[in-house]
């Protein structure tokens, strides 16, 4: 049951025909992790406190840099040398004291990504390497969670939410990680401050949706945005037999740590 | 031979087929080596760059790695 508080502060949710107090009740109910507390995750774990989503993980082993500060909104100034999950709950919770956020100040690993991602109904990934990136998906298809894959690069982002053995996934796209070093990631390539802003808030769009039950989601379709020419793309997609993790004769049926592809910047994180 | 490469009509000069290998050297593409190729739909398997063949009015698309988030 909502309370009068609760009703006045979700009334534009309420008011909507697809959410109500039922669906607020959902999100309110709902338990969504997200992991990364940087570029991507700064806007998607801002949204889903404000939405009221009940329950909300925060996963980065990192601390705030003043170089994050240009994009990553939900770090402050005086957050720099703070650890990136304490600095995001407390502005999650100063925004809507209703959510419980849990955080978890370590990076995903093989060893650890099962049991986090166990106690919620969706994940999303706000990282920003292809270690974590391949490791979340294999975890969620093995772990049979829906998750919202994200991805970012200079001027250009792509999002893709993921539906364990129903829909496409990332190694039905990408088969293997790229070698290290290959492509470039984080620091040497650059990204406009803005980017994450606008693929985390697609992904947040998502997790809300798929809480709600409401709508379609970016299921097999690889929706592409380029912000110099400002055009969104979707790419159709489909599941594909070979893949390595969600495919008929899956070769990838345990975790491991893709550590080939880290790179000398995860590592120095 | 006319094709649609990532939404946008592209015209290639070409006497013979063409196979994957070879469009993606003609179109430049950055980091060839680790694209995706879908070819009208279907994901093509890297092995299978080399014998298949791109025809008039083919769509590709060309999905590329992107690891950033943070």
């Amino acid at each position: 049951m909502l309370t009068e508080e609760q009703i006045l502060r979700y009334s534009r949710h309420i008011i909507l025909k697809d959410v109500g107090g039922k669906g607020q009740q959902k999100l309110l109910d709902g338990r969504v992790l997200i992991i990364g507390a940087g570029g991507l995750g700064a806007p998607i774990a801002l949204y889903m406190a404000a939405a009221g989503v009940g329950t909300i993980g925060i996963a980065d082993a990192d601390v705030v840099d003043v170089t994050n500060l240009q994009r990553q909104v939900i770090h402050f100034t005086p957050d720099v040398g703070k650890p990136k999950v304490e600095s995001a709950a407390e502005k999650m919770r100063a925004i809507n004291p209703d959510v419980t956020v849990n955080t978890y100040q370590e990076w995903v690993s093989a060893a650890n990504i099962a049991q986090m991602i166990a106690d919620y109904d969706f994940v999303i990934d706000g990282t920003d390497n292809f270690a974590a990136k391949f490791l979340i998906n294999d975890a969620c298809i093995l772990g049979n969670k829906p998750y919202s894959h994200g991805g970012i690069l200079q001027f250009d982002g792509q999002t893709i939410t993921v539906w364990p053995r129903e829909s496409a996934c990332y190694r039905c796209i990408f088969p293997e990680p790229p070698p290290k070093d290959a492509i470039p990631t984080c620091s040497q390539a650059g990204v406009i401050g803005v980017l994450p802003g606008v693929l985390g808030t697609i992904q947040a769009t998502e997790a809300i949706k798929f809480l709600l039950g409401k709508g379609e989601l970016l299921t097999n379709r690889l929706l592409t945005y380029n912000a110099l020419r400002m055009r969104f793309r979707e790419v159709p997609l489909k599941r594909s037999a070979k893949c390595p993790v969600c495919g008929d004769q899956p070769t990838v049926t345990e975790l491991r740590d893709e550590l080939d592809a880290m790179t000398v910047c995860d590592l120095e994180h | 031979m006319q094709l649609t490469v990532n939404g946008k009509p592209e015209s290639i000069e070409s006497k013979d087929s063409l196979n994957i290998t070879a469009l993606l050297e003609e179109l430049k593409v950055k980091d060839a080596l680790y694209v995706t190729v879908e070819l009208n739909g279907e994901i093509l398997e890297r092995e299978n760059f080399d014998n298949t063949t791109v025809k008039n009015g083919d769509s590709l698309e060309f999905l590329y790695f992107m690891g950033g988030g943070r």
